[in-house]
């Protein structure tokens, strides 16, 4: 186990150095530097623009430069953002911590909805519940995210049973630690549920894919003819088996839930990364827009390196070495 | 891979039962409703982008002054004292409210709604001249039947005008990065070796970003204003450079098998050249994995334009594409009081939709034993 969790981070170095090469290339194609646009503003003052200039070697040729900026990089200085006037990794590093919430209460929210879902449909096939609830899988695939955000905040503003956008209240500081808690958590509702139903579908049908090919299987009939009850059997010997091969799945919808939470964000006004990364663009803040671009490719590689570390200690079928 | 095993000459033997390959994948494309149902949509869809000009009562960019966020206008079938009325009418609506854009149906001005009225003159596809509109009232009349947005242009109208951006780019972009993963997991498969250790390599680089975020770096390169075609074209390209590795990997896996066949051992023991092999007989037996995967895939290019040009970095005003008429939901008091701009967002839904029964019913019909993954760059 341990030389495969080994194997699996050296695999991980040539993929990073790659995406570190694509993402510098990508900015090196933009007219001018790193700085040309920041040197037109006038409260960036020329020597600041000098400063920048050398720390990150933009005078030397452009392999040197890709060294310098990899190196800086690795002391986790991803540069400075003008539009902020705030260095990248700091900006970054809080930002990171929103979409990574969200991300997760919308995983959590989609699996803990999900295979209960798909085992009722494997369970009940061809019933009108099945069709109900691919009906529903199929709805939540085909809406846009920020679309379904917008008809969700408007929904919001005409009940008023949720807040419309944000992350808290304004009077977050001055409740107790319960309502701080709930306060948090009722302004995850609605972008949570707008995140969570995009994946819904595709985890739904696998999952009454896989459990309708075990319910088949020669184990089962050898579980009913014990005369375990169907609860048992279902539970214990079927979805235990069903439920592995979806850890792949997980590590599939990462970069979907990854630029899902990016619109998502940028609908209901949740400061994450992809909130930022737009941020950057706009503003034509190079800088940011690579580190946010990188940072969100490193959490994706993580992700799917979690899910394949899961993955093997979750099914012993997979060799190690 | 399904081989072309039955071939004609056996037809001799039971001429009456007898069926092609293309009547039993009809057979089978049959037997889904909701496929049918979602085909005979899109066909709608694009059959009302393609005549936008005749079909909307009014042009792209008019701007009916005093008529800024104008509700949907109501047809009535019934006058009132009820009696029911061949000819449908609409209210005139008085602007109530200036500051809030309140209005109201003022009953007493009736104009009825007419078929093929002459109207603003366009050029049909910019070449055939003509004033003809499918429907339209009589002036001073106004028929909204989406209501308008904030410059007092008709929802109707620019959404016919937009889905032929929106529609088209879906279309386009699967052709081009199609092009491109199949020429590049093509060469990939059927060389190996060190060309397809580099390709793969690359396609793996560009699938570890976060596909929205890799659209939006990118986009970060130009100014945001730039000319409407010029950034049509740049979605495209963009939009396909994001897709063609996950599409790539699968055709280069295919021609990793299919060179080892015996069909294609056997042309080359024949002598032909790898471009014939790769074209007449590879090639060929990817087609059917190719229609499907195209047709499940054009959602995402559909929702990466309207994303972009959602936040403002795609097709600019006053070009209309169904991203950008959403735009103005963002700001949350306008869509509090005008939801009616919330339109184009249930049209990319129902065509997405639409693609997805439509390719989920092709899948079956032509390559049951496929597993899609989906690609998306927004979510």
């Amino acid at each position: 186990m341990l030389r495969y969790v080994v194997r699996r981070f050296l695999h991980m170095i040539p993929l990073l150095i790659g995406i570190s090469f694509i993402s510098f290339f990508i900015i090196q194609l933009a007219p001018g530097d790193f700085l040309t646009q920041q040197a037109l503003n006038p409260q960036v003052s020329a020597e600041r623009i000098a400063q920048e200039r050398a720390r990150f070697g933009l005078d030397q040729p452009i392999y040197l430069q890709y060294l310098i900026w990899l190196k800086n990089i690795l002391h986790l200085d991803f540069g400075y953002s003008f539009a902020y006037r705030l260095p990248v990794f700091t900006l970054i590093k809080s930002r990171l911590y929103n979409t990574f919430i969200l991300s997760l209460s919308a995983m959590i929210f989609t699996w803990v909805l999900s295979i209960p879902l798909g085992i009722l449909s494997a369970v009940k096939q061809y019933s009108w519940l099945d069709k109900l609830i691919s009906v529903f899988a199929f709805l939540g695939l085909a809406i846009p995210n920020f679309f379904f955000a917008l008809l969700l905040l408007y929904m919001a503003m005409k009940t008023g049973w949720f807040p419309v956008g944000g992350m808290y209240s304004i009077n977050y500081e001055s409740l107790s630690l319960g309502g701080k808690i709930w306060d948090r958590i009722y302004y995850l509702i609605l972008p949570t549920i707008v995140l969570g139903t995009a994946g819904m579908a595709g985890l739904v049908r696998q999952m009454r894919g896989n459990l309708l090919d075990y319910l088949k299987a020669d184990f089962i009939i050898t579980a009913r003819a014990k005369g375990l009850s169907e609860r048992v059997v279902i539970l214990k010997h079927a979805v235990r088996n069903a439920v592995n091969p979806l850890i792949t799945l997980f590590g599939f919808a990462l970069p979907g839930l990854l630029s899902g939470a990016a619109l998502t964000e940028i609908v209901m006004s949740w400061p994450g990364l992809g909130r930022l990364m737009l941020e950057a663009v706009l503003k034509m803040d190079l800088y940011l827009v690579m580190g946010s671009l990188i940072m969100g490719a490193l959490l994706l590689i993580l992700g799917n390196l979690v899910a394949d570390l899961l993955l093997a200690w979750v099914d012993p079928r997979i060799r190690y070495d | 891979m399904t081989k072309k095993g039955a071939r004609t000459e056996d037809t001799t033997f039971s001429e009456l039962r007898s069926v092609t390959k293309t009547q039993l994948i009809w057979r089978a494309f049959k037997r889904h409703q909701l496929g049918i149902i979602g085909g005979i949509i899109l066909i709608l869809l694009y059959g009302f982008a393609f005549f936008a000009e005749f079909i909307a009562p009014y042009s792209s960019d008019l701007q009916v002054r005093g008529k800024a966020f104008h509700p949907p206008t109501r047809l009535h079938f019934f006058d009132e004292e009820g009696n029911f009325i061949l000819q449908p009418f609409v209210y005139h609506y008085e602007l109530v409210d200036r500051v809030f854009k309140v209005y109201r149906p003022d009953r007493t001005i009736k104009y009825p709604l007419r078929f093929f009225v002459r109207g603003e003159k366009y050029k049909f596809l910019g070449l055939i001249p003509s004033d003809i509109h499918l429907f339209g009232t009589k002036a001073p009349g106004h028929i909204f039947l989406l209501g308008t947005d904030k410059f007092g242009r008709d929802i109707f109208t620019r959404l016919l005008f937009g889905a032929r951006i929106s529609l088209s780019v879906g279309l386009v972009g699967i052709l081009v990065s199609f092009s491109m993963g199949a020429l590049i997991g093509g060469i990939a498969g059927y060389y190996g070796g060190v060309v397809d250790n580099l390709l793969m390599r690359v396609a793996e680089m560009i699938m570890a970003f976060p596909g929205f975020y890799l659209l939006l770096a990118l986009r970060a390169l130009l100014p945001t204003a730039l000319p409407s075609t010029t950034v049509y074209l740049l979605i495209v390209f963009i939009l396909s450079f994001i897709g063609w590795p996950g599409f790539a990997r699968v055709i280069r896996g295919m021609f990793l098998s299919l060179r080892e066949q015996e069909f294609s051992l056997a042309a080359k023991a024949l002598g032909s050249t790898d471009l014939r092999i790769i074209l007449r007989h590879i090639l060929p037996n990817t087609m059917s994995f190719i229609i499907v995967a195209a047709t499940l895939s054009v959602p995402a290019y559909i929702l990466g334009e309207s994303a972009l040009s959602f936040l403002g970095l795609g097709i600019q005003e006053p070009q209309a594409s169904w991203g950008n008429m959403l735009a103005a939901a963002m700001n949350t008091r306008v869509l509090a009081s005008f939801p009616w701009i919330l339109v184009p967002g249930f049209f990319i839904f129902i065509t997405i939709l639409a693609f997805n029964f439509l390719g989920d019913a092709l899948r079956d019909a032509l390559e049951p034993r496929m597993r899609t993954s989906r690609q998306t760059f927004t979510g």
